[in-house]
């Protein structure tokens, strides 16, 4: 591989790491207070809310429903609403998070879920408000099971950046369809994907570990 | 005020027929004892009183409506240990937690220290939760927190300072025999030293209060032992109420002062335990002490016979100590009674607060006048031939 291609490559690497990593930031943000909210509103929760409830989760079937790429096209408004620009990096962030934060608030939800009634009952017992059962109990114990699903939507989200090419935003996935499946470059697309399953079983690893050390207590 | 409730005739609660009668072994402990001297009429509630008044709840779901509990008027005295006692879906932890408002009663009035916390809004209820300690069958600590994080948790919300908290969370892990624990995780532990984690979390803001969810049903017995021991430590250096739930009668027979036996969400029988033991009632009360009471030894049931055979046939007699009227199983009288030749059978004496409750079962020659001896005698609180066995025995 030319020194040019490496740099390609590097570029690549860096171009997915930043649309990855910013949309995770955002979808941590916000698909986890949107699985609280699903949890604490749900039937006999803490918030009564059963209508807003049953919306929010018909918005989040909505857009867990809808094919990646799709999503990336139909979002093409809002995405130059948001960034002035449907082109690049920041583009395919804004569909890249909003695919992601349903994928993460269901999982979530899932670990919240999970949280013994019981603790709850116990911190209300002890003077809890809403606000500290949420604080205190239902994230500290739903968080091995927070990470465990963190990690799997960041792997997922960088499988779905392989699309964000479709807007022009690069990334390892558009290197290995244009050099590796366009133009037969067997060697970068090979590299390509090595440095993807690299960075894989890396964020897996750092997920695993974490999980690990948090179950450990 | 707890001695103003006991019904004077002119209470309503009297009326009603809730259970409103005091104990001697409250009366010993120093936060009832200070109560007892007051009289007045005006009743002003001593910190930890409870008081049911009509208390029904009502579930509604899709399935229908359930009646948990019924018409529930209970007077709980500051400072007793009082037991709620029923069958498994009697209604036990609604009542348990309509005192902390976990459970909110669909009608009558819920008085804790004399103010109806019934319709309470949120603010009212994290502060009556402060006033009021819970521990838990299944202990429900945070598994991501230490020892000293559980046990802080109730001060840390309420905004108590680090200071404090510290010395505050110390005082308590000692009082519970927990000094050393605090970095400790949950998982670490053993299930009586959870539970000591869990009372110490209960006690950190000194409540007034302290209610026990089955607090012992998922202990061994020796580490029940301990954990209801300290329970009566606590209630008597603290003078703290002790309101707990079971389905054991062994632990209402250890500690408690009162007892309530609840079926299906009602009242079946209330009073002291040495009367509700010495007396059964109620058939709930009966089905929930069977475990407790031994039944007649296999080769005396087997031989028994409703009349005598022939008349060397002996007696077999039970006598019936209720704790009423100061009876004592005096040995020398009863030999009078029935002669030289009785032998003790059987016997399940016990003593609650010094009133002796249980039975005696005795055999005695079954001469013609023994059924008008016993009748005219006044040793026990009740005496009857329950049959009759051969006398090659």
């Amino acid at each position: 591989m030319s020194p040019q291609m490496l740099d390609r490559l590097w570029q690549a690497f860096l171009d997915t790491l930043t649309m990855v990593g910013v949309s995770a930031v955002i979808a941590l943000f916000v698909g986890v207070p949107l699985a609280v909210f699903l949890v604490l509103s749900s039937p006999g929760g803490l918030i009564h809310a059963p209508r807003t409830n049953r919306v929010l989760g018909a918005v989040i079937n909505g857009f867990r429903a809808a094919p990646f790429i799709v999503l990336l096209v139909a979002l093409l408004p809002f995405t130059r609403l948001v960034t002035g620009t449907t082109i690049g990096v920041w583009a395919a962030i804004v569909p890249l998070s909003i695919s992601a934060t349903p994928f993460l608030a269901r999982i979530a939800e899932v670990s919240l879920r999970e949280v013994e009634h019981g603790l709850i009952e116990a911190a209300q017992a002890i003077g809890c408000r809403r606000w500290h059962i949420i604080r205190h109990v239902l994230l500290p114990e739903a968080l091995p099971g927070l990470v465990g699903g963190f990690t799997i939507t960041i792997v997922s989200m960088i499988g779905a950046s392989a699309m964000a090419g479709a807007v022009g935003a690069g990334g390892l996935g558009d290197m290995a369809i244009r050099y590796g499946y366009q133009r037969f470059d067997t060697t970068v697309m090979l590299a390509v994907l090595a440095v993807l399953i690299a960075t894989v079983c890396l964020v897996q690893f750092i997920g695993d570990t974490a999980v690990r050390r948090l179950r450990a207590r | 005020m707890s001695l103003a409730f006991l019904g004077g005739a002119d209470h309503p609660i009297s009326e009603t027929g809730a259970v409103a009668r005091h104990h001697a072994k409250s009366e010993r402990r120093p936060g009832a004892a200070s109560n007892a001297g007051l009289s007045s009429t005006h009743v002003t509630p001593a910190a930890g009183s409870v008081r049911f008044e009509g208390v029904e709840k009502v579930y509604t779901s899709s399935a229908g409506r359930v009646e948990a509990l019924k018409d529930i008027s209970i007077d709980i005295p500051a400072g007793a240990i009082f037991g709620i006692i029923g069958r498994s879906g009697a209604g036990k932890s609604s009542l348990l937690r309509t005192i902390n408002r976990l459970e909110r009663p669909t009608a009558g009035r819920m008085l804790v220290d004399g103010q109806d916390i019934a319709a309470y809004g949120e603010d009212e209820l994290v502060a009556l939760r402060r006033r009021v300690g819970m521990i838990f069958q299944h202990f429900n600590l945070l598994s991501a927190k230490t020892v000293f994080g559980n046990v802080a948790l109730p001060l840390l919300v309420a905004g108590v300072g680090a200071a404090e908290i510290e010395a505050r969370v110390a005082e308590v892990l000692k009082l519970v025999g927990l000094e050393g624990k605090e970095t400790t995780y949950p998982s670490r532990l053993s299930g009586g030293q959870k539970q000591r984690v869990g009372i110490a979390r209960a006690l950190v803001s000194r409540p007034e209060i302290l209610l026990c969810d089955e607090a012992t049903s998922a202990l061994d017995p020796e580490t029940t032992l301990s954990i209801l021991s300290l329970l009566k430590d606590i209630n008597r250096r603290l003078g703290l109420t002790i309101v707990l739930i079971t389905h054991e009668m062994s632990v209402i027979r250890e500690i408690c002062d009162e007892v309530l036996v609840l079926e299906a969400g009602r009242i079946a029988e209330t009073g002291p335990v040495w009367k509700v033991f010495g007396n059964p009632r109620h058939d709930a009360t009966q089905a929930l002490l069977a475990p407790l009471t031994r039944g007649l030894p296999e080769e005396i049931a087997s031989r028994m016979t409703p009349n005598p055979v022939d008349d060397a046939s002996l007696a077999i007699i039970e006598f019936a100590y209720t704790g009423e009227g100061g009876r004592e199983p005096d040995l020398a009288r009863l030999v009078a009674l029935l002669g030289p030749e009785a032998r003790i059978v059987q016997s399940q004496l016990d003593r609650i607060d010094g009133h002796l409750s249980g039975r005696l079962i005795v055999s005695a020659p079954a001469s013609g006048d023994l059924p008008s001896r016993l009748s005219g005698q006044d040793l026990v609180n009740a005496a009857r031939i329950i049959g009759y066995v051969p006398a090659n025995a």
